[in-house]
């Protein structure tokens, strides 16, 4: 690859409200990270450059040309530096299923931050604050008053807050994807319309799974992975272990699969569907192989946690958003 | 909220339930009018992404209608629809969507009567739990 004499692609990567593991998922490049150095200048990264906050904000705007944001947007700072970094960047990709959908900090949309601080500060096992002190954004110290950022009650999307161009899915993402998408860039290749999800497939994970399926799925009982004795070919779903397969865009090699686990979701609905759950709900509605009203209430009753489980990695990028309380 | 009129979506199946509630009309039942009607081919063909968006879409309540069990006209859409309706049922629990704003019922094709008092009954429900506050809720993220 010849980019001795072009100029060297200015790339940022952030995140938001997220565990660190779409930062370190980029780092899994391993040696290709090489060729991505020869074309790329990382100008912000925080788990691995010591760039400040004002140092971003002394960037002209549009001066950086790819930005990965990962992470939901969960506190003040997380929405100031998407925001920040909007007016920044030519290119915003959200990064991960908490940029695309909420994540697994989205599930907070399930509670409030009320019921959250009581957790936490009060009620938890491990606490002993018989004041019930909680914290606040604001300290008064000699030396003047220290700040922190403000944690809101809703659990927002990265395009829920400013406009994103593309979305990269995953939990963390497939780092091949990634490196596909960013050599298109470096070289110049034309890049798919804004708004797509990218480094994805657009069919489900069902697709490319390397289990057996049958035709006709049909399950009695669903079971936790721990109950059922895995043959290692059979779909997990005729085994009655609860696969997000069926309703999850593929385009992450299976891995949980080839792991013997069940998907979970993390790549977020295929294109024609708009809702995760929603479309699971419908899949496993067919599978329930039982007729009767005192039957399906049982089974129903086997399916732990409906909203945990059929949107683990979407709770805010579902139709429904957050519950009502 | 005496005087609160609720919207109420109905997902009527065209083979028992459209023709049930055609016949409520025809033999000039009188019922309340907060009911729209939808008219799909069977209620197995109702996802859960269609109740959702009736919710976001300010729907207050919805209803569901299909041939009773054993008559579907497709063999077993009915069965279906029936299975995703209580997988439904636990999700918008958790989601904070009241009970009552959410049934599914079977309503044959000579069960006009039938269909009259199921609106009639869902509409007074849903009228005493006041507006449906998943939507201003929904609207909060965009």
């Amino acid at each position: 690859m010849n980019t001795q004499n072009k100029p060297k692609l200015k790339v940022a990567i952030y995140w938001g409200a997220a565990c660190g593991g779409c930062c370190v998922s980029v780092l899994d490049v391993h040696e290709k990270v090489l060729d991505i150095v020869k074309a790329v200048d990382f100008v912000f990264w925080p788990i691995a450059l010591d760039i400040k906050y004002k140092d971003v904000d002394a960037m002209p705007d549009k001066s950086i040309d790819v930005c990965l944001y990962n992470g939901a947007i969960r506190n003040s700072e997380n929405e100031h530096i998407a925001k920040v970094l909007r007016k920044k960047s030519k290119v915003l990709v959200a990064y991960g299923s908490c940029a695309h959908l909420g994540g697994i900090p989205g599930l907070a949309n399930l509670t409030t931050k009320e019921e959250i601080f009581r957790r936490a500060y009060e009620e938890s096992e491990s606490t002993v604050n018989p004041d019930k002190i909680r914290p606040t954004t604001e300290t008064k110290m000699p030396e003047g008053t220290l700040t922190l950022p403000h944690m809101y009650n809703d659990v927002k999307t990265l395009a829920q807050t400013v406009q994103v161009d593309y979305f990269i899915p995953g939990c963390p993402p497939q780092t091949e994807r990634l490196v596909e998408v960013l050599m298109l860039i470096i070289e110049g290749k034309p890049l798919p319309p804004a708004g797509s999800v990218v480094g994805a497939l657009e069919k489900t994970l069902c697709d490319t799974c390397p289990r057996t399926k049958s035709d006709k799925k049909l399950v009695k009982e669903f079971k936790r992975p721990w109950q059922v004795l895995d043959d290692g070919i059979t779909c997990l779903l005729e085994q009655g272990i609860i696969c997000m397969g069926p309703s999850t865009r593929g385009g992450c090699g299976a891995r949980c699969i080839s792991g013997n686990y069940p998907c979970r979701g993390c790549y977020g609905p295929p294109t024609d569907s708009p809702d995760p759950g929603a479309a699971m709900m419908s899949a496993i509605g067919s599978m329930m192989d039982v007729e009767k009203d005192e039957d399906i209430k049982k089974i129903v009753e086997q399916v732990v946690d409906p909203a945990g489980t059929f949107y683990r990695f979407s709770v805010p990028g579902s139709i429904l958003r957050r519950a009502l309380k | 909220m005496s005087n609160f009129e609720p919207t109420i979506v109905a997902f009527l199946c065209n083979w028992c339930s459209y023709t049930g509630a055609d016949l409520a009309g025809t033999s000039r039942l009188k019922y309340r009018p907060n009911v729209r009607v939808i008219r799909i081919m069977c209620s197995g063909r109702i996802e859960p992404a269609f109740v959702l968006k009736a919710f976001q879409e300010g729907a207050d309540g919805v209803i569901i209608c299909g041939c009773h069990p054993g008559d579907c006209h497709y063999h077993s859409g009915n069965y279906k629809a029936l299975r995703r309706y209580y997988l439904m049922k636990e999700y918008l629990k958790q989601m904070g969507i009241e009970e009552d704003r959410f049934k599914l019922d079977w309503v044959s094709a000579s069960e006009g009567h039938r269909f009259a008092e199921l609106v009639n009954e869902v509409t007074g429900k849903v009228a005493a739990l006041g507006p449906c506050k998943i939507s201003s809720n929904i609207a909060r993220f965009t």
